[in-house]
């Protein structure tokens, strides 16, 4: 990790973060432990690994929804809560967690409710978003009308109205059928290069974490630790095809092998 | 969004949960009973004990001694004699009354009960019985039971039964309502699990519906619990029944003016009473749902 | 929904359009059911009152209450409709005071976690209380004869499930929908009015529709105990010493009639504001 990009590019630097939760009777579990990384701009990022290695705790820390309990996190060379504060990054969980009483458009536009924007820009924006993920027909609906994988893209949609540098997504896409997820793959990408947005991306698929990242963090289970980076060389723009290429089943087998490895180790 | 069922921190199962519930209780009981003595002290009647006189500087209308009795006056009530003549304390005579009134209330549970789950059941298996009468079900609870009270006791008779018609009535309701949620509640897998093992409609109301219903089933009996009560009471005013709370509370509330005491003697037994009746349902979903997962049924 | 749907070709969903469409033929097989039921009630009832000679006066036919309800509107011992408004007055005033002191106690008790959870179980004994026995305290304190011992002993039986209610909604939520609004930096402020007071909205409107039958039932349980002769409770009370059966029964309709109003009417609110709700799509009864 020698040759990482100057620090003026870089929009997450974790240094050093433990992570313990205390639990019933005073048992300590240890979280995460000693984590270093480096995220440049434009990255596409992906934590994976067994559970319980802390990789979602790892995006909640950089996300500021759980603090550290040792090291320290920059988002934009801001720490971390700051970088909440200014809005520096969307999140999309892996429960949609859609608000059932709003229509699916006022669902997007809440973020952009809670920084005072008006109204007439938020419903521009929402609208903008909404044809991003290709749902404009769907936006007087309730998200109950919806389909899992839709009521996804309207959280991402959502994530992405504030028009964040970095965008942190959990498992988002956990919850759908495998047609679907490759799909929702696929779209992800798109946006990725339209909006040129950096992302993190946490998951338990080596597929999925192999067909859309430029690096697949491989990570171990306690304590959380990062165990192997593997680079992903497969070339831009990625389609379908990409799926049917040699090198995608090697990098395929590289990460297996790099998850088997860390857990070896342990 | 959907929402997992979460232990809440209200049935905190903690030793620790318990004993801060408890001191809340006794907090909050001593505050009332502070509350009472300490408006009598601003806007009662004069106070006049060892010899001295307070005089309240306000004047509450509600804190007189005869809206409002001291808190020892009403202790010092159930010591004494029911009415003169008699041995029988009114502390003894309430604890008498309170027990009939639970033994109707309990008859009357039961068969509440009984028909709720009954009629639950009839729905969950009938859209046609569902559709048909679901609706009277719930018009059922519109009518205001005590309007309806003393046309029961006319129809069948100045006798217990009919003061536990009126407790079944207001008792199956909320177990018809929350047992057709209740029965309903199994994942849709389970009951395809089921169906896979060919089960029949009997054994899988009985194996899957009836025990995923359960927690449901407790959180209406324990409103049935204190409809119970409250329906014995109400009718045993017209009912005619002489030993039970309902009458004890209609005598003293008639001879309020010589004895307010007596009245809000008669009024903390039935508080008693239901609290005392809602905490053995409570037990026994303990002691029934025991070993399973906290949930809580809106 | 006409319209093409998205390239990427997500399955689509249910067809439930926003526009919903009332369907006559829909409506006719959702309601025959309730209708020939009430038909078959009412006949039954009507048969049996007449065969069966033995008492025949407490249950009267049908046909008798009605009679005794129009000749009774307005005039006579009993005047019901006079006497109908007075305890809707009653129950709609101890409605709006229960609501109104529920609501407040709610918002400050939800407000504190630890308040919340000295106050809620309190509350929840308070409620296993058979309140009603406390009917005739409440009448003595505000007058036996005067209204507002009613609405009091009315407001009391609404103001539990309200209070119980909303300080769920507003603290039972999504600990997930609390880390967006975390996520977004937003205030105690916004939360509150974006999520807790949505949120809440459901349960609020639960413990209405529960509120107006107990506010009722408060109303006629205080008079039950003693109060002016031209309400519900005393006219039950005194038509049925008098042996009028028709004009009791005539009575209780009217107030299961007021009861059967109010409910409606908050369903109908519901309908409105919480289109969206499990409850009023009807899922969970499904």
């Amino acid at each position: 990790m020698s040759d990482q990009p100057v620090a003026a590019d870089l929009v997450v630097r974790a240094s050093g973060v433990d992570k313990t939760f205390v639990g019933d009777g005073d048992a300590v579990t240890t979280a995460l432990l000693g984590i270093d990384l480096d995220i440049a701009r434009g990255e596409f990022v992906s934590l994976i690994g067994p559970s319980g290695c802390g990789k979602s705790t790892l995006l909640r820390v950089i996300g500021d929804l759980t603090p550290p309990s040792a090291g320290n996190v920059t988002v934009n060379g801001k720490p971390a809560r700051q970088a909440r504060r200014d809005h520096d990054y969307g999140i999309v969980f892996q429960a949609p967690v859609l608000f059932d009483w709003r229509t699916v458009e006022d669902n997007v536009r809440l973020p952009l409710e809670l920084l005072g924007q008006g109204k007439r820009e938020r419903e521009a924006r929402a609208n903008e978003m909404l044809a991003l993920v290709e749902l404009r027909d769907f936006a007087r609906h309730h998200p109950y009308q919806l389909s899992g994988g839709m009521q996804q893209r309207v959280a991402i949609a959502r994530a992405l109205a504030l028009e964040p540098s970095l965008l942190l997504m959990d498992e988002p896409f956990g919850a759908l059928d495998e047609m679907t997820r490759e799909r929702m793959n696929s779209e992800v990408l798109q946006i990725w290069r339209k909006t040129g947005t950096t992302v993190i991306f946490v998951t338990h698929s080596i597929p999925e974490a192999v067909f859309l990242s430029t690096r697949v963090v491989v990570m171990s289970a306690r304590p959380g630790r990062v165990t192997d980076i593997v680079e992903i060389d497969l070339p831009q723009p990625r389609d379908d095809e990409t799926r049917e290429e040699p090198r995608y089943f090697e990098l395929i087998t590289e990460v297996r092998e790099a998850l088997r490895a860390g857990e070896r180790r342990t | 969004m959907r929402r997992s069922p979460r232990p809440s921190s209200i049935d905190d199962p903690t030793p620790h949960g318990r004993v801060r519930r408890v001191i809340t209780f006794v907090g909050f009981f001593l505050a009332l009973l502070l509350l009472w003595e300490g408006a009598k002290f601003v806007g009662g009647d004069p106070w006049r004990y060892f010899g001295a006189t307070w005089r309240p500087p306000l004047d509450f209308s509600f804190a007189t001694d005869l809206n409002l009795p001291h808190v020892w006056d009403v202790i010092g009530a159930m010591v004494r004699p029911v009415q003169r003549g008699t041995e029988e304390s009114l502390g003894v005579f309430l604890f008498g009354a309170s027990a009939y009134t639970l033994r109707e209330a309990a008859i009357g549970f039961a068969a509440g009960g009984v028909l709720g789950i009954a009629l639950a059941a009839a729905f969950v298996h009938s859209h046609l019985l569902e559709r048909a009468f679901v609706p009277y079900v719930i018009a059922s609870q519109t009518v205001p039971i005590v309007a309806l009270a003393p046309m029961v006791v006319f129809a069948f008779g100045q006798d217990v039964a009919s003061v536990v018609i009126i407790a079944t009535y207001l008792t199956f309701f909320p177990v018809t309502i929350a047992m057709i949620r209740g029965l309903r509640s199994p994942d849709p897998r389970a009951l395809e699990l089921m169906r896979s093992y060919a089960a029949s409609r009997w054994s899988i109301f009985w194996k899957l519906r009836l025990p995923a219903s359960l927690p449901y089933l407790f959180t209406a009996l324990k409103i049935s619990a204190t409809a119970s009560i409250v329906g014995a009471i109400i009718g045993e005013g017209p009912g005619g029944i002489p030993d039970g709370l309902g009458r004890a509370i209609i005598n003293f509330n008639q001879q309020y003016v010589s004895g307010p005491e007596k009245l809000w003697a008669a009024v903390v037994a039935s508080a008693l009473l239901g609290i005392v009746f809602f905490l053995l349902i409570r037990l026994g979903e303990l002691l029934t749902l025991r070993g399973r997962r906290q949930m809580v049924v809106a | 929904m006409t319209s093409a749907a998205p390239s990427l070709g997500v399955p689509r969903p249910a067809p439930v359009g926003p526009p919903r469409r009332i369907h006559i033929g829909r409506a006719l097989v959702d309601y025959a059911p309730a209708a020939v039921a009430f038909v078959m009630i009412v006949a039954v009832w009507e048969l049996a009152a007449s065969a069966l000679q033995s008492r025949p006066y407490v249950m009267p036919p049908p046909s008798a209450i009605v009679a005794a309800l129009v000749d009774n509107w307005s005039s006579g011992r009993w005047p019901l409709f006079a006497s109908a408004l007075h305890t809707i007055f009653e129950a709609l005033g101890g409605l709006v005071i229960g609501t109104a002191v529920g609501l407040v106690v709610a918002f400050a008790v939800s407000r504190w976690a630890s308040a919340r959870d000295a106050v809620l179980p309190v509350a929840v004994a308070a409620n296993a209380i058979p309140i009603i026995a406390i009917a005739p305290i409440i009448n003595n304190w505000f007058g036996v004869l005067e209204p507002q011992s009613k609405m009091m002993m009315a407001a009391l039986l609404v103001f539990f499930p309200v209070m119980i209610n909303v300080t769920r909604g507003l603290t039972d939520v999504a600990p997930a929908s609390i880390e967006l609004m975390r996520s977004y930096a937003a205030s105690d402020i916004d939360i509150l009015r974006k999520l807790r007071l949505p949120n809440a909205l459901p349960f609020f409107l639960t413990a209405l529709k529960l509120g107006t039958t107990l506010s009722l039932i408060g109303a006629i349980v205080g008079e039950y105990f003693g109060g002016s002769s031209e309400v519900i409770g005393r006219v039950v009370v005194q038509s049925a010493s008098a042996l009028r059966f028709d004009v009791t029964w005539a009575a209780i309709l009217l107030a299961a009639a007021a009861g059967i109003v109010f409910y409606l009417a908050i369903a109908v609110i519901e309908r409105a504001m919480i289109p969206w709700h499990p409850s009023v799509r009807g899922e969970n009864s499904g």
